[in-house]
């Protein structure tokens, strides 16, 4: 692990360690807050500075804290994060806020955040650290966008807010919408991401 | 050994719990101005828009028996004269408490407005509340002797709405809402002299 290069660590959280189509780690905001694409890339957005935040004084403290403490700690960090994200985003962004809801605050329990602190911050240094916070932010933006964007499509006939299918053409399938879409979806996703990833291993 | 690790844990965490506590309150109180302007300019928006013909308003605090304090917005035209009330009020919803803003004509005894102001209902089903062929319902709607919501069938009563398809709880959690507050309101703007 030691050997990896910083790029490797980025483009892990991507693909091969995708935080939710591969670790299922945050499964909750991810089938939650993907009823729409807009939801999903704020909500995404949000994970994506509280890990990089958490992961960066995780790493900065990993000499300091004691293991049997470690734990109490890192969520006292990563609440702190989440709070402030919370509060910028009431601030600055009211309507984002008013969308997110609770989940904004519930971010304090994605166990992707606490994970790659425990995981991966703890034990190694900052840059590395940083960098895998991005990687597994932006793989984890990059999921509840696409999960956003296919509810999106077929619960309102509509991408990012834009209705191009009218009710007149489409009648929407409400349970996209509804939690059990969010299954659906992302279980035909994760079935597409690993028949992919068996072709790529039996080779052609 | 043991005793010193003890130390250190208790220190590690005693520390980190003053640090971060002291940079949330800080945070917070930097933030606070803002979310509180933003709320207010929500309020007014919400206020102008269920008493359509208002230039100004004031706000009316009136505190009932109980203690509680119930905030009645009066809203005049450019001349000073009143040309209606808006109240706040919520219900429990699908999801979540249901918030909104209720605009009255006391001399017609009819609403002259109805904007959701805060939900967290299901997209799609629940979301249609704030949509304009729910909200245009109330416009006009005799508030007495209560509102009535009807399922899949179109109004006979001049004090009827029909309740939106798929969303029924979303719907009458309003109606009810209204209801609810309506009574105290009236209660207060016409209170027999008190």
């Amino acid at each position: 692990m030691a050997g990896k290069s910083l790029g490797a660590e980025f483009v892990k959280g991507l693909w091969a360690e995708n935080p939710v189509l591969r670790l299922l780690l945050g499964m909750c905001p991810a089938l939650a807050v993907s009823n729409s694409a807009i939801n999903g890339l704020a909500m995404g957005l949000a994970t994506l500075f509280v890990l990089v935040a958490s992961n960066t004084m995780v790493s900065l403290i990993r000499r300091i804290v004691p293991s049997q403490v470690r734990i109490p700690t890192y969520i006292m960090i990563i609440a702190a994060f989440v709070t402030l994200a919370d509060l910028c985003l009431k601030a600055r962004l009211p309507e984002i806020s008013k969308a997110l809801g609770p989940y904004v605050p519930l971010i304090v329990c994605n166990c992707l955040i606490l994970g790659r602190s425990e995981f991966f911050a703890s034990k190694h240094p900052i840059i590395p650290s940083i960098i895998d916070g991005l990687g597994m932010g932006i793989g984890f933006t990059g999921v509840l966008v696409v999960l956003g964007m296919v509810r999106e499509v077929f619960g309102s006939g509509a991408i990012f807010g834009f209705v191009f299918m009218g009710e007149d053409v489409f009648t929407p399938w409400v349970v996209m919408i509804l939690p059990a879409g969010a299954f659906l979806t992302l279980g035909m996703l994760m079935g597409i991401i690993n028949y992919i990833g068996n072709l790529r291993k039996e080779g052609p | 050994m043991k005793n010193a690790n003890s130390a250190k844990m208790l220190l590690v965490l005693t520390g980190f719990a003053i640090v971060v506590g002291a940079i949330l309150a800080l945070a917070y109180q930097g933030f606070y101005p803002r979310i509180e302007a933003n709320r207010i300019a929500e309020e007014r928006r919400a206020i102008f828009s269920v008493l359509e013909k208002a230039k100004d308003y004031k706000t009316i605090e009136y505190t009932r028996d109980g203690g509680e304090v119930v905030k009645i917005f009066e809203g005049m035209d450019a001349g000073g004269n009143t040309v209606g009330y808006a109240f706040l009020t919520s219900g429990p919803g699908f999801s979540a408490t249901i918030k909104i803003m209720v605009g009255i004509n006391l001399d017609r005894r009819k609403l002259t407005g109805m904007k959701v102001v805060e939900h967290l209902e299901t997209p799609g089903l629940g979301t249609k509340i704030e949509g304009d062929k729910f909200t245009v319902q109330f416009k006009g709607l005799a508030f007495e002797p209560k509102i009535e919501y009807l399922k899949g069938k179109k109004p006979e009563k001049s004090n009827q709405i029909q309740t939106i398809t798929g969303a029924t709880i979303s719907s009458v959690a309003i109606v009810k809402a209204m209801n609810r507050r309506m009574k105290i309101v009236l209660e207060i703007l016409e209170g027999g002299g008190s």
